[in-house]
């Protein structure tokens, strides 16, 4: 059985109706495919029924969904396994928690930047839960100077909880390490994709978010604070996590409605933790077009557009 | 064992006898305790006599202490937020925006002048505390943006006094993004070479380090003031233990190498002048 969520109950429900009847044809001879086909129907049903109207704080579930692919899974399906992980920011160590390096997407090298998250609890605790250090943003952007060097676009993946609140972290100016990402990947030559395949939590999304084109997953989220944080400062407590989340405006038709992100790409019925390979495809296939359509523009003008971009978000009056 | 008992327990005086202070008349020192009148707490700069305590204060005063003779002109003074995503939590965020304009006689928590400092024209933002955290939601983001602009047409330095909890949760990823346009508009002014000198003051936090706030060509600070990315409780959670003294202050940032130099109030105008002059020539 995959790991269900708490709506996804009447699905649960079905599948082990499924199961029964699965058992009962291993141990008699009744014929059972007509119920089996019938139930396969309606579980595609339900499914599709829940998926259609998730409401926020539902959507947040399913960007953590514990089988949901993290960014290496990605990067190795795209490049078919023609990765060469590059490590470390050449001053303090190298962060687990953002991994980098160049990447064939069929005859294109790109430069693959992305917070990764543990599949298990021992390497959860590796990746420190995808939150990554000031040293893990230092070597992002490394990489990303390499990748200008050579002339050679940047695809960033973002799924973090946030950036990680320790005391090193601190020691070693998480502040500073985020602001100086900004402000060099504003300038920078090469076109820069960003896709939030998860969380997008805050600043430590935002550390390796700024891009010519910024898309977000179906069924992810990206604001400046989680939920439950949100709900523990302004409504001083954590119950409050799915009228938080509805208040934050964080999902990914609300971030395209109100223009702070380019682009939606769908996942497949059921989230993309349903179905591995297809998302892996779609979110191929959008690379590869929107890279195409950013090379060829002048770099001067990508960047000058880049800024006005993101200048121009805000709302005011006057 | 102590040597005296005490016979009744709490508060005994009746509040009709409490002796009321007149409001505004003393200054208590948070950290020392010592008292100073209201007037000569001013004359020192709001910064305690006793222990160089540096006290919070909002954008009016530092335009006293840095301009000459206090004399500014204000861009942009009616711009306010507009709520675009009617962010309701236990109080609905237009409310809460009419009753903090009302409280501080403010627009929103930032202050961008144009104004003299011994003789040089500079453009001075300056954060208030005192609204809603000086968060930066669009109006700060949008302030800065255009200060930027008037640096970038008039060949004037530019100086941003900062003091914000971080971003303002209800604007969102709105306030998310003030982070990338601050960042953004800066490297214009990079590349015209005009200077931005960012001053750090009691307590710089979040999304205002994580951005324009690290990014002077000088990063100076006040000290003592609570300089981080992450709040201390935030931190404190994390780690599951009490945090070393002097964690996260003034003095604990220009040690780790991401300040430049630590400046008291009394010489912040003149160590101002210097960089400025030492830039220009």
């Amino acid at each position: 059985m995959p790991t269900l969520l708490d709506f996804e109950e009447p699905i649960g429900t079905l599948l082990e109706q499924l199961e029964q009847a699965k058992n009962i044809a291993e141990e008699s001879d009744v014929d059972v495919s007509t119920p089996v086909r019938e139930l396969e129907k309606k579980i595609k049903e339900k499914r599709k029924e829940i998926f259609e109207t998730l409401t926020p704080w539902q959507r947040v579930q399913v960007s953590r969904h514990p089988d949901r692919p993290y960014t290496l899974a990605y990067i190795e399906h795209i490049t078919q396994g023609r990765f060469l992980e590059l490590h470390g920011d050449r001053n303090v160590k190298d962060d687990k928690a953002m991994i980098g390096g160049f990447g064939m997407v069929d005859e294109q090298t790109v430069m693959f930047i992305g917070q990764q998250k543990g599949i298990n609890t021992k390497m959860r605790q590796f990746r420190n839960f995808g939150m990554a250090n000031p040293e893990g943003y230092r070597k992002a952007l490394r990489l990303m100077k390499l990748a200008e060097k050579f002339n050679k676009p940047i695809v960033t993946f973002i799924d973090t909880p946030g950036a990680y609140p320790g005391l090193e972290a601190e020691e070693r100016g998480q502040g500073e390490a985020i602001a100086r990402n900004l402000y060099e990947m504003v300038q920078l030559e090469v076109p820069i994709m960003c896709i939030i395949i998860g969380e997008g939590a805050s600043g430590g999304a935002l550390g390796i978010a700024i891009g010519d084109k910024i898309c977000m997953l179906e069924n992810t989220w990206y604001s400046v604070i989680s939920p439950e944080s949100c709900s523990s400062i302004l409504w001083r407590s954590w119950e409050q996590k799915e009228k938080a989340a509805e208040a934050l405006k964080l999902t990914a038709q609300d971030m395209l409605s109100n223009k702070l992100v380019d682009c939606i790409i769908k996942e497949p019925i059921g989230g993309a933790h349903a179905n591995h390979e297809n998302v892996f495809e779609r979110v191929k296939a959008e690379i590869k077009k929107s890279l195409a359509k950013l090379q060829e523009m002048e770099p001067e003008k990508r960047i000058e557009k880049r800024i006005k971009k993101f200048c121009s978000m805000g709302v005011f009056q006057e | 064992m102590s040597w005296w008992k005490r016979l009744k327990h709490g508060i005994s005086t009746p509040t009709k006898e409490k002796k009321e202070t007149p409001e505004g008349l003393w200054y208590n020192c948070p950290t020392c305790k010592n008292v100073v009148t209201a007037e000569e707490h001013t004359t020192n700069l709001w910064v305690c006599s006793s222990c160089d305590y540096h006290d919070k204060i909002g954008s009016a005063e530092y335009f006293e202490v840095l301009l000459d003779s206090g004399k500014f002109r204000e861009l942009n003074p009616s711009l306010s937020s507009a709520d675009p995503l009617e962010f309701e939590d236990t109080k609905k965020y237009i409310n809460r925006l009419a009753d903090s304009q009302e409280k501080t006689k403010l627009r929103d928590a930032i202050r961008t002048v144009s104004g003299k400092i011994n003789e040089e024209k500079v453009m001075l933002a300056c954060m208030d505390f005192r609204f809603i955290g000086g968060s930066m939601g669009a109006v700060v983001g949008e302030k800065i943006s255009r200060a930027i602009d008037y640096c970038l047409r008039y060949n004037t330095p530019l100086i941003i006094i900062s003091k914000s909890g971080g971003a303002r949760m209800m604007e969102a990823a709105y306030s998310l993004m003030q982070m990338a346009k601050t960042s953004a508009k800066l490297t214009l002014l990079s590349k015209a070479k005009i200077p931005y000198i960012s001053v750090l003051t009691d307590p710089t936090t979040g999304g205002v380090t994580a951005s324009f706030a690290m990014l002077g060509d000088l990063n100076i600070a006040e000290p003592g003031a609570l300089i981080g990315f992450a709040g201390p409780r935030v931190v404190k959670e994390t780690i599951g233990k009490d945090l070393p003294e002097g964690f996260q202050t003034s003095e604990f940032v220009l040690e780790h190498g991401f300040l430049d130099f630590i400046v008291k109030r009394s010489e912040l105008k003149e160590k101002i002048t210097l960089a400025l002059t030492m830039f220009r020539n």
